[in-house]
């Protein structure tokens, strides 16, 4: 008769390997498809490039691949900060830029350590983002009109600091440079980071699976997270050992890595990751359920620019010289782009760390496929361009689909 | 009144030469609910905002418990135990259920506790007895009704004494009022004193103990809900019982008349005052139930 008083409380669904799975595909059915087109993408742009120059997947093509990725990527993971709370940065390249001047000209020319000189230009990236926060918190100017004029006025403070000699040279016997060309993880190091991190995932998600279970929640069982953890070793194990059939796995991309997952950290597993996503879904909501709303931008911005700082320091390391071209051309772009291309929504509010790495995994697939081809660069912005619109229209098809399945 | 957990005497609110707010008073006591029902314009929301701590009040007091209190902020109203579900829900459509509940509310740490979260937020959903699937989907995916279940069920994070509804049951579909009618119903089974500020007449009729009419920022009647007719409710709303129009009366009352079962069994519910009687109430409740089983 009292059906409803009866009914018994809501019980959290069953767990399990079959559950896990069905869960996935009512996702990717629904439209929400995670990185799954980034990760189709990938195969497809890697395959397309081998079958026209079987150099393109070669241990040497793929070691460069990984170098290059490490400072456009470190920049679009700043982007990824400043899209989750739905603002954006059109500066980024201009500040990698100015960073990479700062730091050259007081190491070079004033002869200052490198431990002076780079946390110099760093912490000047901090600081304009500091400044942009400011401007959009109490004025109200859009941050794309703050990041224009920023885009601007700091490339003609790169340029004056630069002065008429235009282009500074690291020179090659610095520990920077060393890093960024020729620091190589060793071997045996390589393989046993690999095994932390199968580990690692293993025993973060056994304890979580345990900690639910006391709670008597579902949770996923210990055979799909061996499985994933084996997956991961095996894929990981492949990649470096084919990576170190040449010159093996650059400190620079473990520092860009590192980076990742330090940022997915914060983003799922703190207040502070969570206040983000809220701002960035409903500031208005965000403000009532007592989140510091001004905070978060602010430290979005800072975020953005001071890691687009350390982009433009490794850059620069990297070319093992700074001039008037630095963070110029297509690294403002390629950092966005990489940060949407990897399914950061321009929206707020939806988008992971891994972005960054699988959408600058893409982006710089395509640069150095084409650059194999003998392509000049017209044909690189070409298929970019392509390949962005491609990457968003999934997205936006996707979105239709999450739409009318009722989802985000 | 004695034992009313809040008490509202001669509240008055302007804004520059408006006055919202004239002399009102209000009453809610533990394991009641009282609408607060009046036109466009006639002062609910302002009201709705004094209680919430959004706008002090220009004048009069407010009783809480046992003492007197000022409420000058949000941060009063939340401390005193006033929770509030504004119209909009103030969600976070891309957030999951959990994350929703604890927003801005996370226990401390340096990693976000999820386990502990998640079953605090299925034992606070099961306190409602709410039809939500899962509490790891984000709330795009939810309906309406079960997204003001989420709100509610928010407010109760705080272990709150009053709960104020914006106009919970604007805009949802008829399975869906049913449902939040029914969680209505349970917050005051839990001994909590409910406001609702409705438009909705028949929604009133179903759940609310007392019906207190706003008209132009003032006080215009204070109704038991199981004593009067829906005729009069209208008419203090809309004033014409001060300028006895008796036909504009019934004019206003026809298109707001719910369908004649409806109404039949809401005031079976509450016909008899002070003994909300289980037997009356079960008489409408599965009914309830099947109107919420709908999809």
């Amino acid at each position: 008769m009292t059906e409803l008083r009866t009914r018994p409380a809501p019980a959290p669904p069953p767990g399990g390997l079959r559950a896990a799975a069905r869960t996935t595909l009512d996702r990717v059915r629904g439209g929400d498809l995670g990185v799954l087109p980034v990760v189709a993408g990938l195969a497809v742009i890697w395959t397309v490039f081998q079958s026209l120059n079987p150099i393109f997947l070669s241990s040497t093509n793929l070691v460069n691949l990984t170098l290059e990725s490490a400072s456009v990527g470190v920049i679009s993971l700043g982007v990824v900060c400043v899209l989750l709370v739905g603002q954006i940065d059109l500066s980024v390249g201009s500040i990698s830029g100015l960073s990479a001047a700062v730091m050259a000209v007081l190491y070079v020319d004033r002869g200052l350590p490198a431990v002076v000189a780079v946390p110099a230009a760093v912490l000047l990236g901090c600081v304009i983002g500091w400044v942009y926060g400011q401007i959009f918190n109490r004025f109200g100017v859009p941050s794309f009109v703050i990041t224009l004029a920023g885009l601007l006025g700091l490339l003609g403070v790169h340029l004056w600091l630069l002065g008429p000699k235009g282009a500074v040279n690291l020179p090659f016997d610095s520990g920077l440079v060393r890093f960024a060309q020729l620091a190589f993880v060793p071997p045996w190091l390589s393989y046993t980071l690999v095994v932390v991190a199968a580990a690692g995932l293993f025993a973060s998600g056994h304890a979580h699976a345990r900690a639910r279970r006391a709670a008597s929640l579902p949770a996923v069982s210990t055979r799909w997270l061996l499985a994933r953890s084996v997956l991961l070793l095996a894929g990981l194990g492949a990649a470096v050992h084919y990576l170190n059939r040449t010159r093996g796995v650059g400190w620079m991309f473990v520092l860009f890595l590192a980076l990742v997952l330090a940022l997915h950290y914060v983003l799922s597993r703190t207040r502070y990751g969570r206040a983000v996503y809220a701002v960035g879904g409903n500031a208005e909501a965000a403000r009532r359920a007592g989140i510091d709303v001004r905070r978060v931008y602010t430290s979005a911005f800072v975020l953005g620019t001071t890691l687009a700082a350390v982009g433009g320091v490794l850059a620069a390391a990297r070319l093992a010289a700074v001039n008037q071209s630095s963070g110029g051309g297509d690294v403002n772009l390629n950092a966005i782009a990489a940060a949407v291309i990897g399914g950061t929504s321009l929206f707020g509010g939806r988008g992971t760390a891994f972005a960054a790495l699988l959408g600058v995994l893409v982006i710089q697939s395509i640069s150095s496929g084409l650059t194999l081809l003998n392509l000049d660069s017209s044909f690189r912005f070409m298929v970019t361009g392509a390949v962005l619109l491609l990457a968003v229209g999934v997205d936006s098809v996707a979105r239709r689909s999450r739409a009318s399945h009722g989802r985000a | 009144m004695d034992g009313d957990v809040l008490a509202l005497r001669g509240i008055s609110k302007t804004f520059g030469a408006v006055a919202a707010l004239t002399d009102v008073d209000l009453d809610v006591a533990p394991g009641e609910v009282v609408a607060v029902v009046g036109d466009n314009g006639a002062g609910k929301s302002t009201l709705v905002k004094i209680l919430a701590g959004v706008h002090p009040p220009d004048a009069g007091t407010i009783t809480f418990g046992s003492g007197r209190v000022v409420i000058s902020g949000p941060a009063d109203a939340h401390r005193l135990g006033i929770a509030t579900v504004f119209q909009d829900l103030a969600l976070c459509e891309n957030l999951d259920v959990v994350g929703n509940l604890f927003l801005g509310r996370e226990p401390r740490g340096l990693r976000l506790d999820e386990v502990a979260m998640e079953v605090r937020s299925w034992e606070l959903l099961g306190r409602l007895s709410a039809n939500i699937p899962s509490v790891r989907v984000p709330v795009a995916a939810l309906s309406g009704g079960q997204r003001q279940t989420v709100a509610i069920a928010r407010s109760l994070l705080a272990d709150p004494r009053v709960v104020l509804l914006d106009e919970p049951t604007a805009a949802l579909g008829v399975a869906q009022t049913a449902e939040v009618l029914n969680l209505i119903r349970r917050l005051r089974d839990r001994g909590l004193g409910v406001i609702m500020v409705s438009h909705n007449m028949a929604d009133v009729k179903a759940v609310a103990d007392r019906v207190a009419v706003l008209r132009l920022g003032r006080n215009n009647g204070v109704f038991a809900a199981g004593e009067v007719t829906q005729e009069d409710i209208i008419a203090a709303i809309t004033g014409a019982a001060d300028n006895a129009a008796p036909g504009r009366t019934a004019s206003a009352s026809g298109p707001a008349e719910p369908p004649s079962g409806r109404t039949a069994s809401a005031r079976a519910g509450t016909e008899s005052p002070p003994g909300r009687t289980a037997s009356a109430r079960d008489d409408r409740e599965p009914r309830r139930a099947e109107e919420g089983s709908r999809p």
